[in-house]
């Protein structure tokens, strides 16, 4: 390594490489579908290394989030008329003003209370979703308008197929993602965060304004999971209440957390294994849960800090 | 009068099963610090395995006991097979390490057992009592009478036993736990053991009423954490508390204001109540150690 | 089942067992929720297509041609179902596609299918999936409405004009409960108490103590499925609530009459299929043959009751072999327009006729009202 590659530009690099080189390699077109996915779910991811990496805060209800990003896209074009794109400006909106209301009280709360508080939060939201049948079409969901941009850029002489479209411009939405987080962690804001995650109370005592700091984290967070669940909304171009459950966030913090929650591109590895390990353990079918499972418990017993960091450090060992 | 009658019977029914779910989280929470989300599928299995020995001829009692067991045996195996390896880890890793246990134990119970929905009979029969105009089953007198009595026996234990006190002197500290002759290992292995069986014992006298499957653990996990959260975690009391709570909140609600909302009534008491006691109605005052 | 395995580096690998794949087959895809909140529906689903399918291919298979299933679990998620369809189509390489036990799965399923010109026949109940019609999308099940429209029709005989509804708030019981109050004017009924359970929930005396101190409510309706019609079935028996008590076609089996205890299920109608009374069907009834030779098979092979569901497959099944061999060929288009030409056809749900307007292809008549008596079922009519 050149000392000029800072570490932010190597894991941007790398990000970027990956998104532009793998398509060269697929098969066929269900590759870009499952490529796109883990974007989507990385760019949630990488809101939850904010949360979690940066500010060592939890959240049980993140997917509450999403649903309201999904959800935005779903409502805003057919009831206001608003274009997609701004109906996920919308979402982002609509959801950091929920995280700023509820930011306060809730990020008082330590650890397991944390986590039933935004786990409370995230079940409110997916009860919305499908109790207000006349308006969110209920647990069967409801239809997204189309984005609009792949045809547009048909008009520009750039023609992609849905699953193309779909891999390059979530993974351009990824970069974007990364690239703003991983400034956030070099700036003023990310040190006070990180030394709250080392102690609060030594962070509060050298002067850092925990409460405001964690509400930060929280907000931003919030964001990228609203985002996430817009663009999977405009992709999939229909939407559930799933997308908002329980489940769901369990699944934001597993793939986080198993990748490694200290980095962003660990996290967005992680996002990587969850969504291609159950397209792999199709072949094991009955056994699918158990192998999963089984995964989630050795990976956090074996490898703490997540896969990716536990694999290089065990990789560089060896070299030296 | 009797319909408020009839709500409050509906609320400890419910109430009843969520607080000894409740209770088995209590217990391991205070021997180790770990809430431990597959709580909900030990009451799975107390229910599964109980259908399954009954249906293979087994009577009653004994296909209980077995189930409680045997689930008490697989608590004992996932303490020393997931959480001691995983000791010192941060409390997001264990939400990990539990949850997928959980995922697990459920994927195993669909191989093992089925994916129907199962029964087997009330212990005394399904002829309701009938008080001041609301009815309410034997069997919900079974599960409350059950929580009271685990609740009790919780009590005495943690407050009257060597043991019990032995547990909580390694939850607020392990290291000098260890330093007044405590065996740490046999009081985790022991919480887990009991825990397990509680949970187990939660799903044999609940499944009457609410039937099993191998997909019930996750909700029982999530009610019974909520109960226990609401009332202050490791404290029996908190949880036994809690949890006729939430079943109470959700009967109210659900008789006086809104069916579809009820769950969500249950959530916003505890965001409230989390609000202004930050460590549940009896929890602990924790102090930040630097 | 198929065993596929698609890791990237296994790709290379199945290009080069495609040589050894010259043996003639038809691949069909199936993503079915086999797991997670629609287990209980998409369970016996699975179940029935690997057993027909088994079955078709030690009898030859169709023209000749062996049968090769590729089935996924999708858990019931909308999401999954659409990556499980874009690789049955994109990378399976499919001649067709049976699946979605629900309609959020459904809905996602026939996006893809509809964009690559693969047939597809849903096994969920909403009226969406082929209204208005898509030239791709069938399906085997009643609509939810057309359930609605039997029980009222029923209730109409007997005189109701004012009823309580219990709804389930998972897809199925929400989506019937919105149809059946889109229809229910059509009766001259009334629904003065509308209440909803969560299908997790223990307890249900709350909502039906309201619903029987309703003034002049006359009979009670549970759109659901799973476990919880089960619940309400024996808390209604407890309340006493003494009401003329109406299910829906989602706990038609064996299972719900089990579960809710005989003596609490007594006297409980719903609209069913003839799957559920195939030893009570006239000895002429077209539906008799294939009712008989799927329950008896079913049972034996997996020692569980038959439920409607586990029909719904074996009737998207029998749709589309019976459009390719007619079809003779495998060619997706080619199967569409057999399908669309399917007439009279007898399935376990009911006679089935396809056309160009009609992508269900089963009226009223499918249904029967069926009556559970003496701890079992009997017909009303």
């Amino acid at each position: 390594m050149t000392p000029k590659l800072t570490p932010k530009l190597a894991t941007l690099l790398v990000l970027a490489a990956l998104i532009a080189l793998t398509p060269f390699f697929f098969p066929s077109g269900y590759y870009y579908r499952v490529g796109a996915l883990i974007f989507v779910n990385g760019i949630a991811v990488t809101g939850m290394v904010i949360l979690i990496g940066y500010a060592g805060q939890i959240s049980l209800g993140h997917a509450g989030f999403a649903g309201i990003g999904a959800y935005a896209c779903a409502l805003a074009p057919v009831h206001w008329g608003l274009h997609p794109a701004l109906a996920v400006v919308l979402g982002a909106g609509i959801s950091a003003v929920l995280a700023f209301l509820v930011g306060r009280p809730v990020l008082r709360l330590k650890g397991y209370y944390l986590g039933v508080a935004t786990l409370g939060l995230g079940i409110l939201v997916s009860m919305v979703l499908n109790n207000e049948r006349e308006l969110t079409g209920g647990p069967d969901g409801m239809e997204v308008p189309d984005l609009g941009l792949r045809d547009l850029l048909k008009d520009w002489g750039l023609n992609l197929s849905n699953g193309e479209f779909w891999y390059f411009f979530s993974g351009l939405c990824l970069l974007i993602g990364a690239w703003l987080a991983l400034n956030l962690y070099n700036s003023p804001t990310g040190r006070a965060l990180r030394a709250l995650h080392g102690s609060e109370v030594a962070a509060r005592t050298v002067g850092v304004d925990v409460a405001r700091m964690k509400l930060q984290a929280f907000i931003i967070s919030a964001v990228y999971a609203s985002v996430s669940g817009s663009l999977l909304a405009l992709q999939n171009k229909f939407i559930t209440p799933d997308v908002a459950g329980f489940m769901h966030s369990i699944e934001m913090v597993t793939m986080a957390v198993l990748g490694g929650v200290g980095s962003v591109l660990g996290a967005i590895f992680g996002a990587g294994i969850l969504t291609l390990l159950p397209q792999l353990l199709t072949v094991f079918a009955d056994y699918e849960q158990m192998v999963l499972g089984i995964v989630m418990v050795l990976v956090m017993i074996f490898l703490r800090e997540g896969l990716l960091p536990s694999l290089l450090k065990k990789f560089r060992g060896k070299d030296e | 009068m009797s319909e408020l009658l009839q709500f409050l019977f509906s609320g400890v029914t419910v109430g009843a099963v969520y607080a000894l779910v409740a209770l088995g989280f209590t217990i391991i929470y205070n021997a180790s610090d770990v809430v431990n989300f597959a709580q909900g599928e030990f009451v799975m299995l107390g229910g599964m395995i109980t259908w399954f020995a009954h249906e293979a001829g087994l009577p009653l009692p004994l296909a209980a006991l077995i189930a409680i067991l045997a689930t008490a045996c697989l608590g004992v195996a996932m303490n020393k097979l997931m959480i001691e390896p995983a000791r010192g880890a941060p409390v997001v890793s264990l939400i990990i390490i539990t949850i997928g246990a959980s995922i697990f134990i459920q994927g195993a119970a669909q191989l093992v057992f089925d994916k129907q929905i199962h029964t087997f009979p009330a212990f005394s029969g399904d002829t309701p009592f009938r008080i001041g105009g609301a009815t309410i089953l034997p069997q919900s007198l079974w599960v409350t009478g059950g929580a009271l009595v685990v609740f009790v026996g919780l009590w005495l234990f943690f407050t009257r036993t060597m043991l019990g006190r032995a547990v909580l002197a390694t939850s607020n500290n392990r290291l000098a736990a260890q330093l007044v002759g405590i065996n740490t290992g046999f009081v985790m292995t022991l919480s887990f053991a009991l825990s397990a069986a509680i949970g187990a014992l939660a799903g044999v006298l609940a499944t009457p009423i609410t039937l099993t499957a191998y997909s019930v653990g996750i909700g029982f996990a999530l009610k019974g954490f909520a109960g226990a959260m609401l009332g202050g975690m490791g404290n029996p009391k908190g949880a036994l508390v809690g949890g006729f709570a939430i079943g109470l909140i959700e009967a109210l609600t659900a008789g006086y204001l809104s069916s579809q909302y009820k769950d969500a009534a249950a959530f916003v008491v505890i965001l409230a109540v989390l609000f202004f006691l930050p460590q549940g109605l009896f929890g602990r005052k924790s102090t930040d150690r630097v | 089942m198929k065993k596929t395995l698609t890791t990237t580096a296994l790709a290379s690998l199945a290009l080069l067992s495609l040589t050894s794949a010259a043996l003639a087959e038809i691949k069909l895809g199936a993503s079915i929720s086999a797991t997670g909140p629609a287990a209980f529906l998409g369970d016996p689903e699975a179940k029935t297509l690997e057993m027909l399918v088994e079955e078709l291919n030690a009898k030859g298979g169709i023209n000749g041609e062996q049968i090769e299933l590729v089935l996924y679990d999708d858990g019931g998620d909308p999401n999954k179902a659409r990556t499980f369809a874009t690789r049955l189509v994109e990378d399976d390489g499919v001649a067709a596609i049976i699946g979605g036990t629900t309609t959020g799965t459904s809905m996602s399923i026939l996006a893809i299918a509809e964009d690559a010109e693969v047939p597809f026949i849903s096994l969920a109940g909403a009226i969406d999936i082929i209204d208005p019609v898509k030239p791709f999308t069938f399906k085997t099940p009643h609509t939810d409405r057309m359930a609605c429209q039997k029980i009222f029709e029923d209730m109409q005989k007997r005189g109701f004009t004012k009823i309580g509804m219990i709804s389930g708030t998972d897809g199925f019981g929400a989506s019937m409960q919105a149809q059946c109050k889109s229809v229910v004017a059509d009766y001259g009924i009334e629904i003065i108490a509308d209440e909803t359970y969560d299908p997790k929930d223990a307890d249900i005396t709350a909502q039906l103590t309201k619903i029987k101190n309703a003034e002049g409510v006359q009979a009670v309706l549970n759109p659901g499925f799973g476990q919880g019609p089960s619940i309400v079935t024996r808390n209604f028996k407890q309340l006493e609530v003494g009401l003329p008590f109406y299910q829906s076609h989602g706990v038609a089996s064996d299972g719900f009459i089990e579960l809710a205890g005989s003596d609490a299920a007594e006297g409980v109608r719903l609209p069913g299929t003839a799957l559920l009374v195939a030893d009570l069907l006239a000895e002429d009834d077209v539906q008799k043959p294939v009712v008989t030779a799927y329950k008896t098979a079913f049972e034996a092979k997996t020692g569980t009751p038959v439920s409607t569901f586990g029909g719904y497959a074996h009737d998207a099944f029998l749709i589309m072999t019976d459009a390719i061999t007619r079809a003779g060929s495998a060619e997706p288009a080619a199967i569409r327009d057999a399908i669309e030409a399917t007439s009279g056809l007898a399935g376990t749900t009911g006679v089935y006729t396809f056309s160009a307007s009609d992508h269900l292809g089963l009226d009223l008549s499918a249904f029967r009202m069926l009556e559970i008596k003496n701890g079992t079922w009997a017909l009303v009519e």
